[in-house]
């Protein structure tokens, strides 16, 4: 755009003026003359900042006053502050205690198992008329979903290390779970004395080959995975452990509905074979994970066979799943100000163009650039990036200070991966962008400003609001999350969901039903259509 | 007051003049213009559309399946609406004063009566009027739809779940509640409109009120303190408990005590409303 360039802008030219540059630089001037919409713009990004901030300091450490009562370790105090957990190989905090009977391996080697039976106890089914304190009059016999017993082959005994495991499961099969976070299916089908199931663990190197069989003959690879940073000398063996029994009151409502117990399993194991070089020769049974021996868990041998009873899990840590100890604070918590900040954009976006309808302006802007879609674009481009830049400071922001401001008060935030604060910071914004646009646009078709910035927030905020405070079911809830402009919040969505993990996955405590860009996606193609309807209506209609 | 005006001969206006306007004047005044527009009629029309709209999609939403126990609050349930409902209830209140400031009309309106507060007056009688008209044909739709829905999704008398009816005290209570509920919420928005002026921005302002607490909620879990005071004086959470049928024993505050932080909320924003409206040119 030098001088010497072949088409130099002249101001007197039509051509030039009609130009996209010209039309958006008008734009820009309108948006930035106007002081109210400049300082709906700050204010939106205040409020994001500030009641997420103001959210972060307010929150006071939860884990003060609880202790871990049931197959997992005490947290309590001043532990909660940041080593609560033990951090799994990804560097996600995990749950690790289950009962072990072990021998340590050398080198290469594998070791098989037949599994003859696999029963476990449950807590009762009404907690609230539990008559004596874990007496055995209180428990009824039954399993929980992803109880779980079989050969693991772990990196040592400390919690956190890495492992790989053969198993089966109460209602989900046999599986191999590795490193908390890994899990691959194997054949499916319950345990039973009729219908038992074969297991081997096989050790190469730092390459770990799971297999399962029905007769003991006829083997089926499962799995391949490798441990990095194994060493020679590895522990393995048989464990049983068990996950607490989570009620969630039949789905209905979003909220604090779910409570959980403790449960416990135990597999009956037979024809227990070795290969390869195991310098211990005899088997040792403890519990991992009970630094106050806490842990249920017990072993008995019988000849070749080996009675392991266990509770607790191995597997990540779930934020907000209502667990007893596990954290409620996601990354997410720091951005519930985005609300507010939305209920801004959309006010300011509206208005936007309203006010040239008001004002008559828009009879000045369609004179001055008749090419009407234009002009929607342009304003469109205008109110996303200024909303887009606003939002990306106050999410920034509030993660940051949140952050910090929760670590100096010493409150358990579930940590995420820089991917993750990356992610939920471009989202929020992202997200405020492009709901401003759908403001835009309703407000081009509307027309009016109040109907236009009720219809919006409606649209979008109140699904949500419906998703963690109402009494539907939690069927009807996942739906409105899914195909309302609501489902964009996925993006905010700081704590992954794991199948494996039985738990409350509801908005209130994080989760949405769609995947973070998925759900965005839902947003953008309602922003879409109804600019593509704002353009085709501001083309037809007289100004 | 009156006497002097309809003892004198009417359509003199040089008597007229001589009076100070009354308060029937200043209604027959606002009622006039509410009812020339077409905007108000549509706004209640949707208000009780939506709101019956939603509440039966709510209840068709829910099932109880033989041999559970379903703790459910069928009457909180099939008033669901009225959080939607309450959206449009707050357009037809916001637009009543913004929409004269928006057309300059607010400038005629004052110079024929002077008495400003008398005019606030006269707009928060009409709008809470036209709107517990037709909050009573919401909610009554909302009840019949409850009635004819939920036996068929598992919830009989057999099973603990009465037929909904107006007959029984907490169901009426409940909603009755949410017809005052809605006009309070009128009430509220004509308030805030008053002071804000701009229509656009007093109801971001009043819906930002009202939607953002239970979003706010869930982030102050760890905070008994904020949250249970958030809970109790929060214009719609408050509010709202006037719908609770059961577990009143563990709500924030009583449903009539909620009902009542809401009409404080109401009463705040006309009070400052009126004084702004009074303080300010037009």
């Amino acid at each position: 755009m030098t001088a010497g360039t072949v088409t130099p802008y002249r101001p007197g030219e039509q051509a030039g003026r009609d130009g996209f540059a010209q039309v958006l630089h008008a734009e820009w001037t309108k948006f930035r003359t106007v002081r109210g919409w400049v300082i709906g713009t700050v204010v939106a990004a205040l409020v994001t900042a500030g009641i997420g901030l103001l959210a972060a300091g307010t929150t006071t450490s939860s884990c003060q006053s609880t202790s871990g009562s049931s197959g997992g370790p005490t947290r309590t105090g001043s532990a909660c502050a940041a080593a609560a957990f033990p951090v799994g190989p990804g560097g996600v905090p995990v749950d690790d205690s289950f009962y072990f009977v072990r021998q340590p391996l050398t080198g290469n080697g594998s070791i098989t198992v037949q599994v003859t039976s696999f029963t476990g106890l449950l807590p009762p089914a009404n907690p609230n008329i539990q008559s004596g304190p874990n007496g055995p009059a209180d428990t009824r016999p039954g399993l929980v979903p992803w109880a779980k017993a079989g050969l693991i082959i772990k990196n040592g005994t400390s919690q956190g290390s890495a492992y790989a495991a053969m198993m089966v499961t109460a209602d989900h099969g046999v599986r191999m779970q590795d490193n908390y976070t890994n899990d691959t299916a194997g054949q499916p089908g319950a345990v039973s004395p009729a219908s038992p199931r074969w297991l081997r663990l096989t050790r190469s190197g730092d390459t770990i080959t799971g297999y399962d069989s029905a007769d003991g003959m006829h083997w089926t690879q499962v799995g391949t995975v490798h441990l990095a940073g194994l060493s020679s000398t590895v522990q393995a063996g048989l464990f049983a452990t068990s996950p607490a029994y989570t009620v969630v009151s039949q789905g209905f409502g979003g909220g604090s509905n779910g409570s959980s117990l403790p449960s416990q399993a135990t597999a009956v194991f037979d024809h227990v074979g070795q290969s390869g070089t195991w310098p211990g020769g005899t088997w040792t049974g403890d519990y991992i994970g009970a630094g106050d021996a806490s842990g249920i868990g017990s072993y008995h041998q019988a000849g070749d066979q080996f009675t392991v009873t266990g509770s607790g899990d191995i597997a990540p840590v779930i934020a907000g799943s209502g667990n007893e100890g596990d954290p409620d604070a996601t990354l997410t918590n720091y951005l519930v100000g985005s609300f507010a900040g939305l209920i801004a954009v959309i006010v300011v976006a509206t208005m936007f163009i309203t006010a040239e309808y008001r004002r008559g302006l828009i009879r000045v802007t369609l004179t001055a650039s008749p090419r009407r879609g234009r002009v929607l674009a342009a304003k469109a481009l205008v109110i996303g990036s200024v909303t887009f830049v606003a939002g990306l400071v106050a999410a920034a922001a509030a993660v940051i200070f949140g952050a910090q401001l929760t670590r100096h008060k010493g409150t358990y935030v579930f940590p995420a991966s820089w991917a993750t604060e990356l992610r939920v910071i471009a989202g929020a914004a992202a997200l405020l962008a492009v709901a401003a646009v759908l403001a835009l646009a309703l407000g081009t078709v509307l027309r009016r400003s109040a109907a236009a910035v009720t219809l919006v927030i409606v649209v979008i905020v109140l699904p949500y609001i419906m998703g963690v405070a109402s009494v539907l079911p939690a069927s009807a809830l996942d739906w409105l999350l899914r195909i309302t402009p609501a489902a964009a919040f996925a993006v905010l969505q700081a704590a992954p969901q794991y199948p494996q993990v039985t738990a409350v996955y509801t908005p209130t405590s994080g989760y949405f039903p769609l995947a973070p860009w998925a759900g965005f996606a839902v947003l953008c193609a309602y922003a879409a259509l109804a600019l593509s309807l704002a353009v085709v209506l501001l083309r037809r209609r007289d100004a | 007051m009156s006497q002097p005006l309809t003892a004198g001969p009417p359509g003199l206006p040089g008597v007229r003049r001589m009076e100070v306007t009354g308060m029937r004047d200043t209604l027959h005044a606002e009622w006039t213009k509410l009812r020339t527009v077409s905007g108000p009629a549509w706004l209640l029309a949707g208000t009780v559309a939506l709101t019956v709209a939603v509440s039966a999609a709510a209840t068709a939403a829910v099932r109880c399946p033989a041999g559970t126990a379903c703790p459910v609050d069928t009457t909180k349930l099939s008033l669901t609406g009225i959080e939607f409902g309450q959206a449009v209830v707050a357009i037809l209140a916001v637009l009543a004063i913004s929409g004269e400031y928006s057309t300059g009309m607010i400038r005629i309106t004052l110079t024929a009566m002077p008495r400003r507060f008398a005019v606030l007056a006269a707009k928060a009688v009409l709008v809470a009027g036209l709107v517990l008209a037709a909050g009573a044909i919401a909610v009554g739709g909302s009840v019949l739809a409850g009635r004819v829905i939920l036996p068929g999704h598992g919830f009989t008398a057999a099973r603990g779940f009465p037929l909904e009816s107006l007959a029984d005290g907490p169901t009426l209570r409940a909603a009755a509640g949410s017809v005052l509920y809605l006009a309070l919420i009128a009430l509220l928005s004509l308030g805030i409109a008053t002071a804000v002026r701009d229509s656009a921005v007093a109801i971001g302002v009043v819906l930002g009120l009202l939607y953002l607490s239970p979003i706010i909620l869930t982030a102050l879990t760890h905070d008994p303190v904020w949250f249970h005071r958030l809970e109790r004086y929060a214009p719609m959470s408050a509010g709202l408990t006037i719908q609770d049928t059961t577990g009143l024993r563990g709500l924030p505050i009583s449903p009539w005590g909620g009902l009542g932080v809401l009409a404080a909320w109401a009463a705040g924003a006309l009070l400052a409303g009126g004084l702004l409206l009074r303080m300010r040119d037009a």
